[in-house]
């Protein structure tokens, strides 16, 4: 596994002053899947990728592509293509014209800037100044600059940010197809709803930490339905819901039951039987977004502190 | 390195900075050259102090260098312009980012910015003097004063004046690389070229010790590569040797570059 695209993230950390962006996080991204690099706005994924990309040093650990680092690849753009932000543009440029500028780098024809162009579908804009393109139109150009090498690794940071829902659908279809080429791709996004449909594997950070990594399948396994019961009743609750045996989740309100792998039919049947009165009784399904929202806030007690993350390094989300 | 060069030769001459900077460039050499030419003709104008103590215009030749080299002594700023923003432009509009990951060397990025630097200087070098010399010469010849286009030094001074204007530029890309905000960048560059260095010079000829440490400033340095300026033909300082004003002028270039290779070029770029 060295010349393959397998991207290995190894105890990396780094910290940015006594703020510690990235703790220890380990994870792997395989190529011929799509993976979804998720984490909320200033969980680390951005410093992630550019430590993985060589652009920040990391503090301890290491973030390698094939087995290499960044900085040993020799023409990196033939082996790796990355997204980092839609802003990276000097807005006095033409689409082409950005894109020329990297074709002797990649070792490609000024030509390819050409086709890359028509891979995006951005054809109409090629020779307009990058200044009055729209976010989804700058996100399409980001996207033809990590292809103009025909890379096997793809890093795109938050690439769906201001596309339309025709735009979404577009790269869903374009990922896939790339990824079913064999090549490793990974998308990075705040929002799990928004990769979905598109990624097999998640890696979910939160805070600079691993939260969760598995296949997307698994997770969705995790996102079990559940009922929420809400009775004037605490100690005939209580009795009730461990004679049925349920599992009950919450430990706040004893008045308040969040019971897992049961329907509320089961429950409500139940409670009549025993004469519990109950307030409250319905039917929950968290789904995928609500065990992301869990996981991304449950891997340490407190919020998310304002200023956590240093300037520069914020994910900039629309 | 071949493909680094291309790629910043590239980033340079495809936004419309660098036209409209030269356009500049050149009506203000061509317009600065023609004031001259004509005041400095006159008896009685401008008058050099190399003489007995008495008024006596500058000699023909020493008007023609004056006249000819007007781009060195006033017009420099704008090649370090385009070499500073070259650098501070990456950073303004985050190209930093997709430049390195294109060649992570950073060292091999800096150089072909150097290098390309050293290009567009050159054409702001030539475009910049010939349009002093093109604009002197034509007041000159209608003052029915000798121009010297048909003498070999004159042609001497005028590829030195665009050599000094080339190395200027060198000097912009390591300053941009070592202040990297654009809008900081032209206030120093404004403020240092207009009006710091050129009272520093006053300042400092008036002392011999004085004399010796303003011929170091760049914008000295700059003037003594092309052999002369408006400022040494009417006795404000002396200046060094040519080849001397080469290196003084290469090392600021290279020494600000090594300078912002440590600094700026060593951070994270987040």
């Amino acid at each position: 596994m060295t010349s393959d695209g397998t991207i290995l993230v190894e105890h990396l950390s780094k910290s940015f002053g006594t703020v510690r962006a990235v703790d220890d996080l380990s994870f792997q991204v395989t190529p011929g899947r799509v993976t979804g690099f998720l984490g909320p706005n200033g969980a680390g994924k951005t410093t992630t990728l550019r430590m993985l990309l060589g652009l920040v040093r990391p503090t301890s650990g290491a973030a390698t592509i094939g087995g290499r680092t960044y900085g040993q690849i020799t023409r990196p753009l033939k082996t790796v293509g990355a997204a980092l932000e839609a802003s990276s543009f000097h807005p006095g440029r033409t689409a082409r014209d950005h894109l020329r500028l990297f074709a002797p780098q990649v070792g490609v024809p000024d030509a390819r800037a050409d086709e890359v162009i028509d891979l995006v579908g951005l054809s109409d804009a090629r020779d307009r100044r990058v200044g009055v393109f729209s976010l989804g139109m700058r996100q399409r150009l980001a996207l033809a600059t990590t292809l103009l090498g025909d890379p096997r690794v793809l890093l795109l940071d938050e690439p769906a940010n201001g596309l339309d829902p025709e735009g979404i659908r577009w790269l869903r279809g374009f990922l896939r197809a790339l990824a079913g080429e064999g090549r490793t791709i990974l998308v990075s996004s705040h929002v799990l709803s928004e990769v979905e449909q598109t990624v097999d594997d998640v890696v979910i950070i939160a805070r600079g930490r691993l939260a969760h990594a598995s296949s997307l399948a698994e997770l969705a396994g995790m996102a079990a339905p559940r009922v929420r019961v809400v009775s004037p009743d605490p100690d005939g609750l209580a009795a009730l819901v461990e004679r049925s045996g349920w599992r009950r989740t919450d430990a706040g309100d004893p008045r308040v039951a969040q019971l897992l792998d049961v329907t509320a039919a089961t429950v409500g049947a139940a409670a009549f039987a025993a004469g519990v009165e109950l307030h409250e009784l319905a039917a929950q399904d968290p789904g995928l977004e609500g065990l992301f929202l869990k996981l991304v806030g449950s891997t340490e007690a407190g919020p998310v502190e304002p200023g956590s993350v240093p300037p520069g390094s914020v994910e900039v989300s629309a | 390195m071949r493909a680094a060069l291309v790629t910043e030769y590239r980033k340079l001459v495809t936004t419309r900075l660098w036209w409209i900077l030269l356009l500049a460039m050149v009506l203000y050499m061509a317009f600065l050259s023609a004031v001259l030419g004509w005041s400095i003709s006159q008896d009685g104008g401008v008058s050099g102090t190399s003489g007995t103590g008495s008024d006596v215009p500058l000699a023909p030749d020493a008007v023609v260098r004056a006249v000819y080299t007007i781009a060195v002594t006033f017009g420099y700023v704008f090649p370090l312009v385009i070499g500073a923003l070259a650098v501070a432009a990456e950073f303004r509009h985050q190209t930093i980012t997709p430049t390195l990951l294109a060649e992570p060397r950073r060292t091999v990025v800096l150089s072909a910015k150097l290098v390309a630097g050293a290009a567009i200087g050159l054409v702001y070098g030539v475009v910049g003097t010939l349009s002093a010399v093109g604009a002197g010469a034509v007041v000159l010849t209608a003052l029915g004063k000798p121009t010297f286009l048909d003498d070999a030094s004159t042609w001497r001074t005028i590829a030195l004046s665009a050599l000094a204007l080339t190395l200027w530029a060198v000097v912009g890309v390591g300053f941009g690389s070592v202040l990297t905000n654009q809008v900081a960048v032209i206030v120093v560059v404004l403020a240092f070229t207009q009006f710091i260095e050129p009272v520093l010079r006053f300042v400092l000829s008036l002392t011999d010790w004085g004399a010796g440490i303003a011929a170091y400033l760049p914008g000295a340095a700059g003037e003594a590569i092309s052999g002369g300026s408006f400022y040494s033909e009417t006795g404000v300082g002396t200046l060094l040797e040519p080849w001397q004003g080469v290196l003084v002028m290469l090392a600021y270039g290279v020494g600000l570059a090594a300078i912002g290779r440590v600094t700026t070029f060593r951070r994270d770029i987040t």
